[in-house]
């Protein structure tokens, strides 16, 4: 039940074009920031499957979107989240679970160099598929859009999912399964709208 | 049900979508073609969706909060209007969210963006680059010094300016809470002719939008200050082990 005492969300607002000076400043020439959040996702003694996945985001048109803000965050290799609120106890300490890319800024690819994720419980306590959650905020986005990315080549997991299992038109399913592009490298391009569109997700 | 002090953060309340723009909002003409046609699918939160990164002080410098200094060259400062900008990061049930990412950007006192895409004839600031973050403390504050920013004008209509803002993107505990906005100044007449500002359906959504001037806070022969708070998701709490989402 809500209380009549609760506060309300502040509304979202899109992040515009110029979303790098907050979030890439360096791509901006403005060199304020000793770290940027998000760049390095591993290191060499993070546990785990190196993987590296690439991506487009496309518009209603086909067209790629040159000024997106892309952001990952997933568990470790066991399965477990970095950070906050996971009950089962400590992550990989050399693996922050986020990641951020702007994509490049002539064709719009994203590259994120990450490992894969073991599974994670759902709510009874059966494992979800391996999945890494995006969220994709950009100019014409009024607020950001979550969606998941799961694996080709764990088709007996994606086949007992919880979540892929909600998703009642089937034929939908394969916009959230990355395609296998090389040895340890996926492709998942995310389409905001029209043929082929990318499952969003209220979460 | 409220958070209880024993249980475990559970999952977030739903976001309540008639608070938010929607995807398709045909004034702001871009949102046409990056918008959605079929319905989100509703998802209940895993712990996919409740954990969410931390960001420790370790990455943050100590300038990445004063944008009068740090773009500034040595002995020299931005030209504009000098302001502090703070509040408080809270949740729905009125609970402070420590230890959340805050990150702006913004135009400098002319309107002008540091970015390569941005053509607009109003000069550059030597000394302004338009991006802070910081952390929130334990009950919440965040605080920036900044120089007011510009309106600006932006192709959408023949004639569409965009009202004075500072833009914040807020990570809070979980990655479900994860939020980026706008911030506009009391008193501003551009901010109820603005698209973007009209993508919001409710008036009441978007006062919540708007800063008020703080007087009390303001400090003399320096600064303005301006008061924004931020809520994000709130949640409910875990009471059984064995019960993951949440009560």
């Amino acid at each position: 039940m809500r209380l009549p005492d609760q506060l309300k969300e502040t509304p979202s607002q899109t992040a515009g074009p110029y979303v790098h000076i907050g979030c890439f400043p360096r791509m901006c020439g403005i060199e304020v920031y000793e770290h940027e959040i998000g760049a390095d996702m591993v290191s060499d003694a993070t546990r785990g499957e190196r993987i590296e996945i690439r991506g487009t985001v496309y518009d209603g048109t086909g067209a790629p979107l040159r000024d997106a803000l892309i952001e990952i965050w997933q568990a470790d290799a066991e399965g477990r989240h970095p950070g906050r609120g996971d009950p089962r106890g400590l992550a990989d300490p050399a693996f922050t679970g986020f990641g951020r890319s702007a994509g490049d800024p002539d064709t719009g690819e994203f590259v994120f160099q990450t490992i894969k994720p073991g599974r994670v419980p759902f709510k009874d306590g059966k494992p979800m598929a391996p999945h890494i959650t995006f969220w994709i905020a950009a100019r014409g986005i009024n607020i950001g859009l979550h969606t998941r990315m799961y694996f080709p080549d764990e088709e007996a997991a994606n086949a007992e999912d919880p979540v892929l299992g909600r998703i009642e038109l089937k034929s939908r399913i394969p916009t959230l399964i990355a395609r296998p592009e090389a040895p340890g490298v996926y492709r998942f391009d995310i389409r905001l709208q029209g043929e082929g569109e990318t499952v969003f997700f209220d979460i | 049900m409220r958070n209880s002090p024993g249980g475990l953060p559970g999952a977030f309340f739903a976001r309540d979508r008639d608070q938010h723009p929607p995807a398709y909002a045909p004034g702001y003409k871009t949102s046409v073609t990056r918008s959605p046609t079929k319905p989100l699918i509703a998802l209940d939160n895993t712990l996919s969706e409740m954990t969410g990164p931390v960001f420790g002080h370790d990455r943050l410098g100590p300038l990445d909060d004063d944008l009068i200094l740090n773009f500034a060259k040595p002995g020299e400062l931005p030209v504009g209007p000098r302001i502090v900008v703070h509040g408080r990061v809270l949740d729905e049930n009125a609970r402070p969210v420590p230890g959340a990412l805050v990150e702006v950007w913004q135009a400098n006192a002319g309107g002008r963006y540091r970015h390569r895409k941005e053509s607009y004839l109003a000069p550059l600031d030597p000394n302004f680059g338009g991006c802070g973050r910081c952390i929130t403390d334990e009950e919440g504050w965040y605080r920036f010094r900044t120089i007011q920013p510009g309106a600006y004008p932006w192709p959408n209509g023949p004639n569409d300016w965009r009202p004075a803002h500072i833009h914040f993107s807020v990570f809070g505990h979980g990655f479900a809470q994860r939020l980026i906005t706008q911030m506009y100044f009391e008193g501003d007449p551009m901010i109820w002719k603005c698209p973007i500002v009209r993508t919001i359906a409710d008036p009441a959504a978007v006062e919540r939008l708007i800063a008020p001037l703080d007087w009390a806070n303001t400090i003399p022969m320096d600064a303005r200050a301006y008061r924004f708070d931020i809520v994000l998701r709130g949640r409910r709490s875990t009471l059984f082990e064995n019960r993951l989402e949440g009560n």
